[in-house]
Formats: C-alpha cells, structure tokens, sequence
C-alpha cells in the first residue's frame, strides 16, 4: 500500500499531464500552470526542512568536535547573522518587524541584509567563478594531449577555434585574399562552432529528449520505482 | 441609345472596379484556434501605405470601443481582453489617412469558443504514439521472455569497482545530484541511480555522502538512501545525516561541496543529474584530490568539461538509461530498446526532410516546424 498508492498518484498525474498537453479546453489547459504552482507551495514549505538539516547537521558536528569543526560555527553564525538582519529589518524590497533607524541605514547605506548580500555574498561568489577560468586552463591542457586520432582532431579543432575567436586568429590569416575567405581563421573558427558542433549538440538533445521520453514513461507506469526506493 | 450605352459603361465599370476596391483591404474576425477560448482572431490585408489603422470592438453593433491601433504590416491581432465565450462580438477596422482621419471601415464578427483538441499538436501526437507504441512493444516483448541486447556502459560497469575501491580504501563516496530541483528530469534520473549506488554502498559497508541543494530533493534523496540500505538488509547501517543540505546558491553549494572534497577526499566521486557552470569547478576539484570520477547530464555545454575532468561520462541520454540499465529488469531493458527505436524513427525523418529539401519540396519541413 506504501509503494502501491504513490504510483497511482504518479500514473493518474502523468497521464493527465500528457492528455493536457493536446487539449486546450479548461481545465486541461491550465492544469500544468496550476501544478507548478503546487510544487512551488511545496517546496517553499521544504526549505524548512532543509534549513532544518543544516542546522543539525553543522551542530552535530560541532558538539562531537569533528575535525575542523570551527568552521561549522562560521557556517552557523553566517546563517544566523543573514536570518536575524533578513527577518528584524527586511530587505530592499521587504519590510522587515521593526522599522530601521536612520544610524544604521545611513552607517551601511544600505539595510544591513542587503548589504552583507552585496558585499560579502556576491563577492564570495564571484570569487567562485572566477576560479572557473584557471580549471578550464588545466583541464584543456589534459584534453588537448595529442593521444589517439581522436584526441588530436579534438586538440587541432580547439586551437583553431581558440585562435578563430582572438585577434591574433584575423591578423595570422587576414593576408588571405577574398576569394579565399573561408580559410581565414575567424570563418574556421565559426564553421566549427556552426555545424559540427551545433550538429553533435543537437545530436546529444535529441537523444536526452528520448531519454526523458523513455524515463517518464517507465516511471508513469510503475516500471521504474527506484524513485519511490524501489529497484 | 447613346444614354443606354452610358449606364451600361458605368454599371460595367463598377461591377469591374467594385471588386478591385473591395480586395484592397479584407477584414475577418474568428475564434483564436487551439485556445482554451476567451480570444478572437482578428486577420487583414491592407495596403502597407495606409499609416494607421483602429480596431474597435462592440457588443450591439452600436457602441464601438477601441482595443487596438495597428499597422497594415502586422496583419494579425488577438483579442483577449474580457472576452466571453459563446458571446458574439462585433469588430469595425477603421483605416485613417495621413492626417489621422477615418477615410473607411470594415467589419466583422466573431463568437469565441474552447477547443477540445489542439491541432497544432498533430506533429507531437504522431510522435508520442509512436515513440509509447514502440516502448510499449518492446516492454511487452521483454516481459514474454525476448532477450533484448543492450549495449555496454562503461561508466555504469564501474559502478561496484568504484565502491569496493572506497570500502578498501577506508573512504567515503560522494553523490551530487545536480543543482536543479525536483521538476527535472535529469535530477530525477540522478536520484535513481543514487539509489543503485547506496544498495552497493550498503551491502560493501561503504559509506556515502550526498550534499543537496534543494530542500525537495533532500527528502526524496534521504528516503530514497534509507530504502536502499533496507533493500540490502542493513537499515542500521543507515546515516540519516549523509544525506545533507548545504544551500541553494549556485556557488555556495560548489563551495561547500570542493570543501568536503578536499577535506574528507573521497575514494569515488559521482556527478549525476543538472550542472551548469559549476561542472568543471567540482569535476576538477575531484580529479586533484585523485578520486575515480563519474559524472552523468544532459546539458550539453557541461559535457565536455566531465568529459576532461572525469573517467567515465554518461552522455545525454545514457544518464537517462542508467537505472533501468543498473536494474538489469527485462521490463526496463525493452523501454530502453523503444527508446532506440524512437532514434530511428527521427533518423529517417531526418533523412527525408533532406532529400525532400532538395528536391524543393517543402511539405515535411513546414509540417514539421510550423507546429
């Protein structure tokens, strides 16, 4: 009955959603906006749940002194800082319980949530990105090892497209004249981004779409139940 | 006579001329198709001379309000604004010269109505049969006892190699299920096979770590982990806290997830479900910290960043297959020979369109694209 009553939930939505899908007339048509809506409702309840489990697990692991625990404490005393200034003065756009004084509004210049948003948060997360580039740098360099024909028709396109896409990629070919235009590096550079690229991309969503296809199906009609902890 | 012959010239030019005036300019109204009603269409031809043109709109024919000024070129309006079904509504478009007079008009009418099936959906519905037929066919034939072939999934084989290395190694496993919620797809088959990865975790006596950040996700992957070490007959080797929530910043979460990697360094790492520009952070983050590395998505960009930083990579559709592949349950199996089946189906389709292109016959294209 635990198994045999979410699959009935999940066949009887499913179908619905995919009957909808063709009809038009209410109220199949605005059924799949009014279940997105419930999810919404739903997982605005969950962030509780998920505030929840990162409370206990950073005290767990405080209280047992796991290694490193002083930086639990940091992790709990940000949170706290962020919904103690979110909740007592709002945000830019929301009220919060108690008016702000004009002291700490003119002290930060902005209320002090959004300040640590603007200050601390998107730099901290800018400072993640940007660590972006340098993987990119070591990662192509593992690619772009000419190992096999493949790796080395991978390493010949990258180079081209790299060189394509910077000045030094116009001003290494632009001697080339017009009428053989198509091998200036920059034309290259976009040819590849243009077709084989574009054609294997397509490819890869194609295929994904079937994907979603085959596993919505499975799970529509309870062949697949790893989802509810099934095999 | 010479009179006779007069009338005759005029009525002959008029009854000429009256239909070249009147082609000038048409003017329909009717139901918006494929809507859920509450919409009338609203069509003209007009001369792209014309500088302005108003549509009114009345429901006697006696008061006229306005709902629209539109050019000759837009050729279409729809009118939603408090509009009734099985109402009929009245429309006058009023064309104006260049000083902004009203120089004539035209009218039509129209009664607003739901339709019961969308036909621009023909193309989808052709395919959905085939693609469920097919899936269909080759579940049922797997269940009579067919045995189907399946190609093999490296990265899939790995699977049990990758944990029994953790469980001699003394480390734990870590899962990422993506950064998206619930309501993609590519999550949810995460999350399967997550549940394949933590029945080895438990029968091995491994140990798993699965940071989340979404809060719905953290109550399916919780639940789906404690089903797991159930079906393994080990429900007290189960850690509720294994499966955590960090947050559900992009880059909050990365951070939080390269700090368990290189604290706890975990003997296998596992990237299934949604990534975005995090992929290559965590995927390079696990590969300097020497675990085995399998990661699994659908988001085209991020695949060649696994694809560098990983061992195995399950490519698009592969992430999709994984749990039914992993089941090895004949049911599963023939969905995923459907699914091939469906590839070909859209290979031909393909096949045809190009040479029907180049024939110059256009009829599968716009079949095709304008739906």
């Amino acid at each position: 009955m635990r198994r045999q009553i979410p699959m009935l939930i999940t066949f009887f939505v499913g179908a619905l959603i995919i009957i909808s899908e063709f009809i038009p007339h209410k109220p199949f048509g605005t059924l799949s906006t009014s279940l997105e809506g419930w999810f919404l409702i739903i997982s605005g309840f969950a962030i509780i749940l998920g505030q929840l489990s990162l409370f206990k697990v950073n005290i767990i692991k405080i209280s047992r002194k796991a290694p490193n625990w002083s930086y639990y404490i940091i992790a709990l005393v940000s949170f706290s800082i962020m919904v103690i200034c979110g909740i007592l003065w709002g945000t830019q756009k929301q009220p919060g319980l108690i008016p702000i004084s004009d002291k700490i509004l003119n002290f930060f210049g902005y209320k002090p949530f959004d300040y640590i948003f603007k200050y601390l948060f998107e730099n901290l997360s800018a400072t993640m990105f940007s660590l972006l580039a340098f993987f990119m740098a070591s990662a192509s360099y593992r690619a772009f090892r000419a190992r096999s024909p493949e790796s080395t028709l991978l390493l010949v396109a990258a180079v081209l497209v790299m060189l394509g896409r910077t000045t030094i990629g116009s001003s290494l070919t632009g001697w080339i004249p017009d009428s053989l235009g198509f091998l200036h590096l920059p034309n290259i550079a976009s040819f590849i981004m243009k077709y084989p690229n574009t054609a294997g991309q397509r490819a890869i969503l194609i295929c994904a779409g079937l994907g979603v296809i085959g596993s919505s199906l499975r799970i529509i009609l309870g062949i697949e139940r790893s989802y509810l902890g099934g095999k | 006579m010479k009179k006779y012959f007069l009338y005759f010239f005029l009525a002959g030019f008029f009854l000429l001329h009256a239909p070249l005036f009147a082609q000038d300019i048409t003017f329909t109204a009717a139901d918006n198709p494929n809507d859920d009603g509450g919409a009338i269409l609203l069509e003209w031809i007009a001369p792209a001379s014309i500088p302005e043109m108003i549509i009114t709109r009345s429901i006697d024919k006696k008061e006229y309000i306005e709902i629209a000024r539109v050019t000759p070129l837009l050729q279409t309006y729809i009118d939603d604004e408090n509009i009734e079904d099985g109402q009929e509504y009245y429309y006058k478009l009023a064309v104006l010269n260049e000083d902004g007079d009203i120089v004539q008009s035209f009218t039509a009418s129209a009664i607003a109505k739901a339709q019961w099936f969308n036909t621009d959906k023909i193309p989808l519905l052709i395919m959905t049969l085939l693609l469920g037929s097919a899936i269909l066919y080759f579940i049922v034939s797997a269940r009579k006892g067919k045995r189907l072939y399946i190609r093999k999934i490296s990265g899939l084989d790995t699977i049990e190699e990758a944990v029994g290395r953790a469980t001699e190694m003394g480390k734990p496993l870590l899962f990422v299920p993506g950064i998206m919620d619930l309501d993609d797809m590519q999550t949810i088959a995460g999350l399967n096979i997550l549940g394949h990865l933590a029945e080895k975790v438990a029968q091995y006596d491994s140990t798993i770590h699965v940071p989340v950040c979404r809060s719905m996700v953290l109550s399916t992957a919780k639940e789906i982990v404690k089903e797991a070490y159930l079906r393994a007959g080990r429900p007290d080797a189960f850690k509720p806290d294994s499966v955590f929530y960090l947050t559900d910043d992009q880059f909050g979460y990365v951070a939080g997830v390269d700090g368990i990697i290189m604290r706890e360094k975990p003997a296998a790492n596992f990237y299934m479900g949604a990534f975005y520009a995090e992929s290559l952070i965590l995927a390079e983050t696990g590969f300097e910290s020497g675990a085995i590395q399998i990661a699994g998505t659908a988001m085209p960009s991020q695949i060649p960043f696994f694809v560098a930083a990983c061992d195995y990579t399950l490519i698009g559709e592969e992430l999709f297959a994984a749990s039914a592949y992993l089941s090895n349950e004949p049911t599963q199996l023939g969905s995923l020979k459907g699914q091939d089946v469906g590839k070909a189906i859209i290979i031909i389709t393909l096949l045809v369109g190009i040479v029907l292109e180049i024939f110059g016959i256009h009829f599968l294209k716009d079949f095709l694209a304008t739906h």
